[in-house]
């Protein structure tokens, strides 16, 4: 290993050196304020690492890690989402008893994870990079020990996620018998000698998307996501539907456009298939729910639907296009997504948990700031214009018109005219008078960091909503590099 | 760069309004006088002295009176383009007068958050002034959807005892209508693109583009959609009794009075230049959705009970009447249907004045509660006999030049359904007498006696009298501005056509 891959490495070496750092100083010396500060310092760092690392850009280091600009982009967004995410959790558990200095620990491995999981080009990393990442979120999900929810939903993701890596492994294996090749440009090297799909290529393909998709929680793959939503501490659960969802579609984007294998027909059925089903299911489950936890949790269900949109899309059209969309949309998601947890984490007491829509109601006279941060947070989830979610819909609308899917562009419009539905219902329940007020709750206690984390959440959200030339300039120079 | 400013203004002005409260909670309402003062010298001054500069950017037909071009985002050829023409004009200057129409009417009735109110009133007139602005059409379904929001939380937040219901309604049928013209908007703009190579979201570029006829067909029907959802006609106009009764006066006058004439303005701009050929294909349905619009709508009126639902359902008819001439494609027809706009704009708004002075003071819309207010209030009665006049279209008055001319020139087009549309003279003074027969007529019910309109409400309603009657007398002022626009766009669609 030369200098040059050391020097593209350097951003995975700092995460994982601060990750140590952060564990000896937390056998040093117990202090929440300091551990947090040690944990964004490192994530501060690690950023500007990464400008160490684009200078080298594209560059193989070893057999299996491929770092390029996608994988430094992408890792810049789950660099800065997991910021946010500390942020929030900062004030989340300060108040809280027990130990929670190692919960920044868990952070810092599973973005860990997710760092070598958008920089893979080996199935070898690729699953390593999503074991961290999970085994990270099992402990992250079930920190609160003494409270029940988290510990249920602690479990479930326990056992599905090992289910889906399973499946996970099994189609890898079943890749590996029949082209003897284990990293991706080997493995489209195969398929593009192979005249037709074999069916066992074709099985080992599915069971991938098997185990991405519980992961990314498409239908049928969907079932733990409400609970695992609604048990998970709320800056935890920002981190699973951004941090972890946008590392895992990363890999696919990098898996099926660098082995080229999204184009081969029954693939794109069955993606469609799932597709029509996240959207329809997501929104439609969402109508019925009265928690607002969980009706996120299906919003970002029907969300990787629209996503997968784009996805099928690259199929058909210019690859590049397509990666464009994806990413414009993920960037989207993670600030608005974070954003909306953020405002339930600042709602939420050690006591209880601000899930129940009840507790929204009215909350635009009693903290109007906060209020509106959420309202901006819904109605760009909803794809409302003037919001960056906006433009993501556009980017969905553009790449699914060019390909011309018009059966999945009639499930994205049914889809977001049901979600609107739904969003306007918290907004509604906001904007309502209360009649009796809730004793004790959403009582302003000091919330700084979180606050100063909305502020900026929404800011950006505005402002790639209303300027989003600069955003898509970047994605528009990486998307084009990604092979 | 006035064209610009007539939407920050506007913006500016909302924030302005919004924060002021925390100062003085009466300030908010002075700040959107204020501001809406800005706007109006902004228009007059655009109308008399910037007139005389003519610095157009290339391509553009000169009937134009200005414009104002940024790139925005490149990547797909999506440009900051505001212009002005005729149409806009008279539009824009609607905007103006009706904006201070809402202010002076929300005057006490709304009594809390008033900061939040006056900023969505503002945001509102922001967005239909863009729209009326836009011809860029990424720019143009922006500002489309930025004047759903603020409405939707006038509905929502101080609107009556249904109002969530209504909010809901309203945003549902008007966001997913225009969802489906941003995809209509989108396969346009990708067809030009596969065929040109460029992407440009611009309206005049767009225009001319030939686009296979079965797809412009399918496309011109997701614009149709769109604006006649916003317009209304039936059978998309169920969104709209519900949402007038429900919004607040200010609302209801901004709603009835601007907010539907953005509908009737995509279909003059957009919908029949992009797709000439397939507009022309579709007009004899088009004219019957018209027909039956006015028609069903009108009966309608006559056999409601709430004064509001009253006046919402005759907008529907009214509404009817753009439709149809618009249709009809000939400069006549055209013409009334720009002056059935400014015409409905004034008399729908006062009528909404009306009904909420009366609500303010009776607390009730039923108008079986209603009565003999005659005797009570004979000067808010006579503003009543006044509006309900001018909105059954007696001669003399604005709405009366718009529908003849409508029906003028739709008989040049399709007699049999001119003859059944103009059956609408006679349901028309059926359902307004009605309205009064029920309202000022008769016994007084009411036991508690109540105010006069005061000097306000005097001011607002006599300036609104003043317009009706200069529409009704000398509609060639207004003739005289739109006209160019109009033949610029008879001419852009014909051209195609050959």
């Amino acid at each position: 290993m030369d200098n040059h891959q050391l020097a593209a490495l350097a951003p995975i070496i700092t995460l994982s050196t601060v990750a140590i750092a952060v564990m000896l100083t937390i056998a040093i010396r117990r202090n929440f304020i300091l551990i947090s500060s040690v944990t964004a310092f490192g994530i501060l760092l690690s950023l500007s690492a990464l400008g160490v690392a684009w200078q080298e850009t594209p560059i193989q280091t070893t057999l299996l890690i491929r770092i390029n600009s996608f994988a430094l982009f992408y890792m810049a967004l789950l660099l800065l989402a997991s910021l946010a995410v500390v942020g929030f959790c900062y004030d989340y558990f300060k108040t809280r008893e027990g130990e929670n200095e190692e919960l920044m620990l868990l952070l810092l491995t599973a973005v860990l994870g997710a760092s070598v999981l958008v920089s893979s080009s080996h199935f070898a990393t690729f699953f390593i990079g999503l074991e961290i990442l999970s085994i990270s979120l099992f402990a992250l999900i079930g920190y609160p020990l003494n409270q029940s929810r988290p510990l249920e939903a602690a479990i479930k993701y326990l056992i599905l996620s090992g289910v889906s890596s399973a499946f996970l492994l099994m189609g890898m294996a079943l890749i590996y018998a029949q082209s003897g090749e284990l990293n991706f440009s080997g493995i489209g090297r195969f398929l593009a000698n192979q005249p037709a799909m074999n069916a066992m290529i074709l099985g080992g393909i599915i069971l991938i998307m098997a185990g991405l998709g519980f992961k990314l929680s498409l239908v049928p793959f969907h079932l733990w996501t409400p609970d695992v939503y609604e048990g998970a501490p709320a800056p935890i659960t920002g981190f699973i539907a951004t941090v972890s969802k946008g590392a895992v579609f990363a890999i696919l984007l990098r898996f099926f456009i660098g082995t080229e294998s999204q184009v081969y027909t029954p693939l794109l059925t069955v993606f469609s298939v799932i597709a029509v089903l996240s959207i329809l299911g997501g929104n439609l489950l969402a109508l019925l729910q009265t928690n607002v936890k969980r009706l996120l949790a299906y919003s970002s269900i029907a969300h990787m639907g629209y996503l997968m949109v784009a996805f099928i899309a690259s199929g058909s059209i210019a690859p590049a296009l397509a990666v464009e969309s994806v990413t414009f949309y993920i960037v989207a998601y993670s600030i608005t997504t974070i954003g909306a947890f953020g405002v339930v984490s600042v709602l939420s007491t050690p006591q209880i948990e601000a899930g129940d829509i009840e507790l929204y109601r009215g909350l635009f006279w009693r903290r109007p700031w906060l209020a509106s941060a959420f309202t901006l947070m819904l109605l760009s989830l909803a794809g409302i214009p003037l919001t960056v979610g906006f433009i993501g819909k556009f980017y969905i609308f553009t790449s699914g018109g060019e390909a011309r899917l018009w059966g999945l562009m009639l499930a994205v419009f049914a889809g977001s005219g049901l979600g609107l539905y739904y969003y306007l219902r918290i907004i509604i329940a906001m904007s309502m008078t209360e009649e009796a007020p809730i004793a004790n709750f959403g009582e302003c206690s000091n919330h700084w960091v979180s606050s100063a984390t909305l502020v900026t959440l929404s800011i950006l959200l505005v402002w790639f909503g209303i300027y989003p030339n600069q955003l898509i300039t970047i994605i528009q120079s990486v998307s084009n590099t990604m092979r | 760069m006035i064209l610009p400013a007539l939407i920050a203004v506007l913006l500016l002005g909302g924030f302005a309004a919004w924060f002021s409260e925390s100062k003085f909670s009466n300030a908010p309402r002075w700040v959107a006088i204020i501001t809406l003062v800005i706007e109006a010298l902004l228009v007059l001054w655009q109308c008399t002295v910037v007139e005389q500069i003519n610095n157009l950017s290339t391509d553009m037909p000169q009937t134009w009176l200005a414009d104002f071009n940024r790139s925005w985002i490149p990547r797909f050829g999506i440009g900051f383009h505001l212009a002005l023409d005729g149409l806009s004009l008279v539009l824009i200057a609607l905007t103006v007068l009706l904006g201070f129409m809402a202010v002076s009417s929300s005057w006490t009735e709304i009594n809390k958050r008033q900061g939040f109110f006056f900023f969505n009133l503002l945001a509102c007139l922001a967005g239909t002034v863009g729209v009326f602005l836009a011809v860029d059409l990424f720019l143009f379904f922006f500002f489309w959807e930025l004047m759903i929001i603020p409405m939707y939380f006038l509905i929502s937040i101080w609107g009556h005892e249904n109002r969530t219901y209504a909010a809901i309604k309203f945003v549902i049928f008007t966001q997913v209508s225009s969802l489906l013209m941003l995809l209509a908007i989108l396969v346009l703009v990708l067809t030009s693109h596969s065929l040109s190579g460029i992407y440009t979201f611009d309206y005049f570029k767009l225009l001319g583009t030939e686009i296979p006829p079965d797809l412009a067909y399918w496309l011109m029907l997701g614009f149709f959609v769109a604006f006649t959802v916003k317009l209304p006609a039936v059978p998309f106009h169920t969104w709209l009794p519900d949402a007038h009764t429900q919004a607040p006066t200010g609302g209801s006058v901004i709603l009835a009075g601007v907010m539907l004439k953005t509908g009737a303005y995509g279909l003059l701009r957009f919908v029949i230049p992009l797709f000439p050929e397939a507009a022309h294909q579709f007009a004899p349905i088009a004219m019957t959705l018209g027909a039956v619009s006015v028609l069903y709508a009108a009966m309608m009126a006559y056999a409601q009970t709430d004064l509001k639902r009253l006046i919402a359902y005759t907008s529907v008819s009214h509404m009817g009447f753009i439709l149809i001439g618009i249709f009809a494609w000939n400069i006549y027809a055209l013409q009334g249907s720009v002056i059935t706009m400014l015409a409905h704009g004034i008399s729908a708004a006062a009528l909404f004045m009306i009904a909420g002075a009366l609500q303010e003071r009776l607390h009730t819309r039923k108008m079986g509660r209603m009565g003999g207010l005659w005797q009570m209030l004979p000067r808010l009665s006579a503003f009543a006999l006044f509006f309900a006049m001018a909105s059954l279209g007696l001669p003399g008055l604005g709405n009366f030049i718009g529908e003849f001319l409508v029906l003028l020139g739709a008989f040049k087009v399709n007699v049999l359904l001119t003859g059944v549309t103009a059956l609408v003279l006679i349901l028309a003074p059926v359902y307004s007498l009605a309205m009064i027969q029920k309202t000022v007529h008769g016994t007084f019910h009411n036991q508690a006696p109540v105010l006069d309109i005061n000097r306000r409400e005097l001011t607002s309603l006599g300036l609104l009298v003043l317009a009706t009657v200069w529409l009704g007398l000398s509609p060639g002022t207004f003739f005289d501005v739109s006209a160019p626009a109009l033949k610029q766009e008879m001419q852009v669609s014909s051209v195609v056509e050959h």
